[in-house]
């Protein structure tokens, strides 16, 4: 028996960890340290219409038990995602979720519409909150009525199915993802990151040339935590949950408070083997909680 | 190929203020070039999180150790800076590509040209190409004395200025003041420190076949997380870079700086 495995819409999980969008690339520098069929799944990194060059460096910055940064979905663009990237991981057995970002309604229809048919592209994930661009990311997450919107424009094209990342920039998260789970979405993953600042310390400015920049990392757990498990209450599609998973405990946490599946993000920066290195470590972590399959902690916060 | 090993602190020791040598053991020794770097995880709790990024500043391939110089001034530099001998510290590396040894002849000779923290790289870049038969020359730039290291070492190795803001050691102005006085003949020149003075060489000698080496914050320093982008110059294949995984070390020209 797989102790580990987990159904999702769309996703057939050999285990609930996978690296978060952003913090792999396209996969290929981790490629070079491990294996990637060792993942549940994988979240490729932002994939807009056109390419995009980002923002103006410095784009990170440390911060206490975290990081800002800046990035600004910088990405080689649909066409080169859909000709070099998606078909290079086919050599993987791991399915791919792709993350979905535009400017406009328009543009994530379109990006949508077509990773959609990559053969590897097992479902979307929906960026409606990026919180590093100026048009579209954040601005279609933070309004329910137009979140809605995009959801039902996304799902109407798209082959696979559609997961939306949740922004914590918002007054209710809960409202946020019942509106999308009407809409029609399959999943919600969150959380993005949480918009902040660090300044230098000479000079008083802020050290991100953006000025603002997304907070991540094991800081953010504890807020993550308190918003799956609101949005875990208020809908009934399943939760991937992320937010400084930085170790087993983490995922346990996560997925007692309600998530089916664990993300890890600015974790792999710090220790590019940590996805392995929790997969490897949650049979005991089972064993040590008494519990047979991981399913059975799903939501166990709620009972 | 790029490995996360822990490896163990041979030698630490305060060279100039602020500025620390250390040593470490271990088996990735042996994949490292010059003008790569390493990226060490200070401490195995979440606080500092990030890795930071060092130069290698040179590397004893028999005894399987290799040398660090960094400047303790932040808060991860200040950890790894209290690290005792036989403590071990999580490295991932090497990391980016070096400096390529092989642009200059047998016979030929090097101007080696560094800026403060930007001087370690070129040690063992100088121990190389002088074992390759190349003459190397360097000049050195530091805020003032106090900050300067290894002249014994660089001297060792070749001809060596120093230079200092305030003229308390060696000559007074810029690095780009003296070699406009030295007027000196290379073939190629190598450069680390900081982007006022890669700029400057770049365009005083447009003529010239040159390398520099460029320094950005980084999140992953593998190439995945595009923390670290540098533009190109028109006419290259690709519109950017990334300073982690195509550089550190670019040829002159190549990146917007």
């Amino acid at each position: 028996m797989n102790r580990l495995d987990i159904q999702l819409p769309g996703l057939d999980l050999k285990n609930p960890i996978m690296p978060a969008s952003g913090c792999f690339g396209f996969g290929r520098e981790y490629a070079k340290l491990y294996d990637l069929s060792q993942l549940g799944a994988i979240m490729i990194k932002a994939t807009t219409l056109e390419p995009r060059l980002g923002n103006p460096t410095p784009r990170v910055a440390e911060t206490p038990a975290g990081m800002l940064n800046a990035i600004g979905l910088q990405n080689p663009g649909l066409e080169k995602v859909m000709a070099e990237e998606l078909p290079w991981l086919e050599r993987f057995d791991v399915p791919i979720i792709a993350n979905v970002a535009g400017s406009t309604t328009e543009d994530y229809v379109e990006v949508a519409r077509r990773i959609s048919t990559a053969p590897n592209v097992k479902a979307l994930e929906l960026n409606i909150s990026c919180p590093n661009v100026k048009k579209g990311g954040i601005t279609f997450g933070t309004d329910p009525v137009i979140a809605r919107e995009l959801v039902e424009q996304v799902k109407a094209v798209s082959k696979v199915p559609v997961y939306v990342k949740l922004s914590p920039n918002v007054t209710s998260i809960a409202e946020m993802a019942q509106a999308v789970e009407i809409a029609g979405a399959d999943g919600i993953t969150m959380i993005n990151t949480l918009l902040g600042m660090r300044l230098d310390e000479k000079t008083g400015k802020p050290l991100i040339s953006n000025v603002t920049g997304g907070l991540s990392g094991p800081a953010v757990k504890p807020v993550a935590l308190r918003m799956v498990y609101e949005v875990y209450k208020a809908v009934d599609i399943p939760i991937i949950g992320m937010g400084g998973v930085s170790s087993v405990q983490d995922v346990i946490d996560f997925m007692s408070v309600g998530a089916s599946a664990v993300a890890v993000g600015t974790m792999n920066f710090v220790d590019p083997f940590i996805c392995p290195k929790l997969i490897d470590e949650l049979p005991a972590k089972l064993d040590e909680l008494g519990v047979k399959h991981m399913k059975e902690i799903i939501g166990r916060s709620h009972r | 190929m790029i490995q996360q090993e822990r490896m163990t602190v041979v030698c630490q020791r305060e060279i100039a203020k602020n500025i620390f040598e250390m040593t470490l053991q271990g088996q990735i020794v042996q994949e490292m070039t010059p003008g790569q770097f390493v990226h060490i995880r200070v401490s195995n709790l979440l606080e500092p999180l990030l890795r930071r990024p060092i130069s290698i500043a040179s590397i004893q391939k028999e005894a399987n150790e290799f040398t660090i110089i960094y400047r303790a001034q932040g808060r991860g530099t200040n950890v790894l800076s209290q690290k005792q001998i036989g403590d071990e510290v999580d490295v991932l590396g090497p990391l980016g590509n070096g400096f390529p040894v092989e642009a200059v002849d047998k016979g030929g000779t090097a101007l080696l040209v560094g800026g403060g923290i930007g001087v370690p790289p070129l040690y063992e870049l100088s121990k190389q190409l002088n074992a390759r038969g190349v003459r190397t020359i360097h000049v050195l730039g530091f805020q003032t004395e106090e900050f300067a290291f290894y002249e014994e070492e660089f001297t060792q190795l070749g001809e060596t200025y120093y230079v200092t803001d305030d003229g308390s050691k060696g000559f007074k102005g810029f690095v780009t003041d003296l070699l406009d006085e030295l007027q000196l003949d290379f073939d190629v020149f190598y450069s680390c420190g900081p982007l006022p003075m890669l700029r400057a060489l770049s365009s005083m000698y447009e003529d010239k076949k040159g390398y520099i080496s460029l320094e950005e914050r980084m999140g992953c320093g593998i190439g995945a997380c595009f923390a670290c982008i540098c533009e190109t110059n028109e006419g290259q294949e690709k519109n950017y870079v990334k300073i982690c995984s195509d550089g550190p070390v670019f040829e002159k020209g190549v990146v917007k700086i």
